[in-house]
C-alpha cells in the first residue's frame, strides 16, 4: 500500500450541484496533507466521503486500501476526526468527553486516564478537566476537540480547520504537536485550512480545490514554483512612465502596483538588475527590494483566480 | 456490540441527568412525578391501590412521559448541538448508536415506572399498616411491569424515529406531543360514530375481563414495538443523518 488515501475521479452530487467533481488524489502515509480551498469548495464533503459518512455518486475512494463505500466502519475504526464543529458534549466535563470517546475506542480505564492527562496537560487544560465544557472559550473547546481526535492514537487524522479560534501561541503549539506526531509516530494528517502560511509550514503536500474540482496537487514548494520569480519593490514616486519602462522588458510577464508596492513577475531565470536600473532612471526612489518565489497564499490566490 | 451499546447508554444517562442544566433540577422533576404516582395516589387510595389493579395500571404509566423528553433529544438534540457528525464519524456501529439511545430512554422511563410501582406498595404499607407486608397480586404486578416496559420501548422507538426526522429537540417534542394528543382523542371521537357501529364494540368489550384486555394490550404493544424497531433500524442511515 503506497497511499494511505487514494481517490479516483471521486464525485459527489447533491441535486444539480457537484460538491466534489472528479477529484483524484494520492496521500502517502506519514505526512501532513493540506486540502485547501475557499468556503464551499468541497473540502468537508471530501472528508465525509473519505470517512465513509457519505457515499460517492461516482468514482472511488480508498483509505488504508479499503473502499470507503463498502468498508466505512473499518476505515473509521482507524481514524480520528475533528470535523466542521468541535462535536463536544457541552453539558459534560472535559474529562467526561475524553472518557466517552476513550470507551468508544475500547481503551481501558488506566489508559484513558493516562492519555487524558497527557493530552490535557499538553494543551494546558488539565486544571480545567472537571469543568463543564459549555463555559469554555472557543479556543479551549477547539483544543479539547483536537485532543479528542488524537485520543485513541489513530493512524490517520482528519482535521477540519484545527487552529480556527486558537490564539497564536496555542496554534503554534498545535502545529508543533502535529509535526511531532507525524515525524515520531508516522501518523498521517489530512488537514483542511484557510490559513495558508500554516499549510506552508506544516504540509508536505497540498491540494487546491475549488467548486469541487481539483486545481493543483503537489508540495507547497512546487505550487509556489509553478509561478515565475517575483520581485517586490517598495518605493516612492512610482509613476506611469516607470511602469511602462518595466513592462517594456521581454522578461517581465506581470506588473502589479498597490500603493507604494510594486510586484513584478519575471520569466524563470530572468535577471532583475536591469529592471531596477530602469525604474530608478524613471525617477522611482527604491526603499526595499525583495526577490523570491510567490508565497503559497499568492500561488493559491492565483490558482483560484485563474479558474474563475 | 453490547459494550458499545453500554457506552452509549452511559453517555446518555450522564446527559439525561444534566438535561436541564443541573443534576439537582433533574432530580427534582423526577421526584415530582414519582412522588405523585408512587406516593400521593397510593396514599389516597389505601389498600385498594394494591388490590384493585385499575389504579396501578393507570398511574404507573405516568413516568413514561419522561421518556418523551429524553428520546426527543436523542438524535435531534445531537444534531442541534453539532455532536452528531462526530459521533457518526467514530467507530461505533449504526446499531450500537441506535439501540444505545433506545435502551437509555427505555431504562430511564421503565426504571422510573418500576420504582413508582414498588414505591406505591411501600407507601400503602406505611400509610395504611395492616397485618404483615402486603403486595400487589403477582399477575397484576407482572402485567404492570411488562406493560410499562413495552410502552417505554414503544415511546422510545417512535421517539427515535421522530427525532431522526427532526432538526431540533423542540420540533421532535412538538411532533411527539401532537401524535400522542391525537391518540388520546381517539376514544373521545368514538362517541361520534353511529350507534350501529359502537354498540357491537361496547357489547364485545363488556364480555372481556381485565386479563383478556391486558393480554390484548400486551399483544398490540409487542407487534407495534416490532414494527417501530424495524422502521427505526431501516431509517438509521449515516448519510441521511448527516445530510438531513
Amino acid at each position: 500500500m503506497n497511499s494511505i488515501i487514494r481517490t479516483e475521479a471521486l464525485v459527489r452530487q447533491f441535486g444539480n450541484v457537484r460538491a466534489v467533481d472528479g477529484v483524484s488524489i494520492d496521500v502517502p502515509p506519514g505526512i501532513v496533507f493540506g486540502f485547501l480551498g475557499p468556503n464551499g469548495a468541497g473540502k468537508t464533503t471530501t472528508i465525509r466521503l473519505l470517512l465513509g459518512l457519505l457515499e460517492p455518486t461516482a468514482g472511488r475512494a480508498e483509505v488504508f486500501g479499503l473502499d470507503t463505500r463498502a468498508s466505512g466502519a473499518q476505515v473509521r475504526e482507524q481514524c480520528g476526526a475533528l470535523l466542521e464543529h468541535t462535536g463536544l458534549y457541552e453539558r459534560l466535563t472535559a474529562l467526561d468527553n475524553l472518557e466517552f470517546y476513550g470507551r468508544v475506542w475500547r481503551m481501558n480505564s488506566g489508559e484513558r486516564l493516562a492519555r487524558a492527562k497527557e493530552l490535557l496537560e499538553s494543551f494546558g487544560l488539565w486544571e480545567r478537566r472537571n469543568d463543564t465544557v459549555s463555559g469554555w472559550s472557543r479556543g479551549m473547546k477547539q483544543k479539547l476537540a483536537v485532543a479528542r481526535a488524537l485520543f485513541h492514537r489513530p493512524k490517520l487524522i482528519f482535521l477540519d480547520e484545527p487552529t480556527a479560534g486558537l490564539d497564536p501561541v496555542a496554534a503554534a503549539a498545535l502545529r508543533d504537536d502535529l509535526q511531532t506526531l507525524v515525524s515520531r509516530q508516522g501518523v498521517t494528517v489530512f488537514l483542511t485550512t484557510h490559513n495558508l502560511p500554516e499549510a506552508e509550514k506544516l504540509c508536505a503536500q497540498v491540494a487546491v480545490i475549488r467548486q469541487g474540482k481539483l486545481l493543483a496537487v503537489g508540495s507547497p514548494q512546487s505550487l509556489r514554483g509553478q509561478e515565475n520569480n517575483r520581485v517586490e519593490i517598495t518605493g516612492r514616486n512610482i509613476n506611469e512612465s516607470a511602469l511602462a519602462a518595466v513592462r517594456a522588458y521581454p522578461d517581465v510577464t506581470g506588473v502589479e502596483q498597490k500603493d507604494s508596492r510594486l510586484t513584478i513577475t519575471l520569466l524563470p531565470g530572468a535577471d532583475s538588475a536591469p529592471i531596477l536600473t530602469a525604474l530608478m532612471q524613471a525617477g522611482v526612489l527604491v526603499d526595499e527590494v525583495h526577490k523570491g518565489r510567490a508565497s503559497l497564499e499568492e500561488a493559491f490566490l492565483d490558482l483560484v483566480e485563474e479558474e474563475k | 456490540m453490547i459494550t458499545d451499546i453500554i457506552t452509549i447508554i452511559g453517555k446518555e444517562f450522564k446527559e439525561i441527568f444534566l438535561l436541564r442544566g443541573s443534576f439537582r433540577s433533574t432530580i427534582l422533576n423526577l421526584l415530582i412525578i414519582v412522588g405523585l404516582a408512587g406516593i400521593f395516589f397510593p396514599a389516597q387510595m389505601g389498600t385498594t391501590w394494591l388490590t384493585n389493579p385499575t389504579g396501578l395500571l393507570t398511574w404507573s404509566w405516568l413516568p413514561l412521559f419522561l421518556v418523551m423528553g429524553v428520546v426527543a433529544d436523542s438524535f435531534a438534540g445531537e444534531r442541534e448541538r453539532h455532536t452528531l457528525e462526530t459521533l457518526l464519524a467514530s467507530r461505533l456501529p449504526d446499531r450500537a448508536i441506535l439501540f444505545g439511545k433506545i435502551c437509555a430512554a427505555v431504562l430511564y422511563g421503565w426504571g422510573m415506572a418500576v420504582v413508582t410501582i414498588l414505591l406505591g406498595a411501600i407507601t400503602v404499607n406505611v400509610m395504611h399498616p395492616g397485618e404483615g407486608v402486603r403486595f400487589y397480586p403477582l399477575n397484576s404486578f407482572l402485567t404492570a411491569v411488562a406493560l410499562s416496559f413495552l410502552a417505554a420501548l414503544l415511546i422510545s422507538s417512535i421517539g427515535v424515529l421522530v427525532s431522526l426526522h427532526s432538526a431540533t429537540t423542540r420540533q421532535a417534542y412538538q411532533k411527539m406531543s401532537m401524535g400522542f394528543l391525537i391518540i388520546w382523542f381517539i376514544p373521545l371521537l368514538l362517541q361520534f360514530l353511529p350507534e350501529s357501529i359502537t354498540r357491537p364494540m361496547i357489547q364485545s368489550l363488556a364480555h372481556l375481563n381485565l386479563g383478556q384486555v391486558m393480554g390484548g394490550l400486551l399483544t398490540i404493544l409487542v407487534v407495534a414495538n416490532i414494527v417501530m424497531l424495524f422502521l427505526a433500524v431501516n431509517r438509521f442511515r449515516r448519510d441521511r443523518l448527516i445530510l438531513d
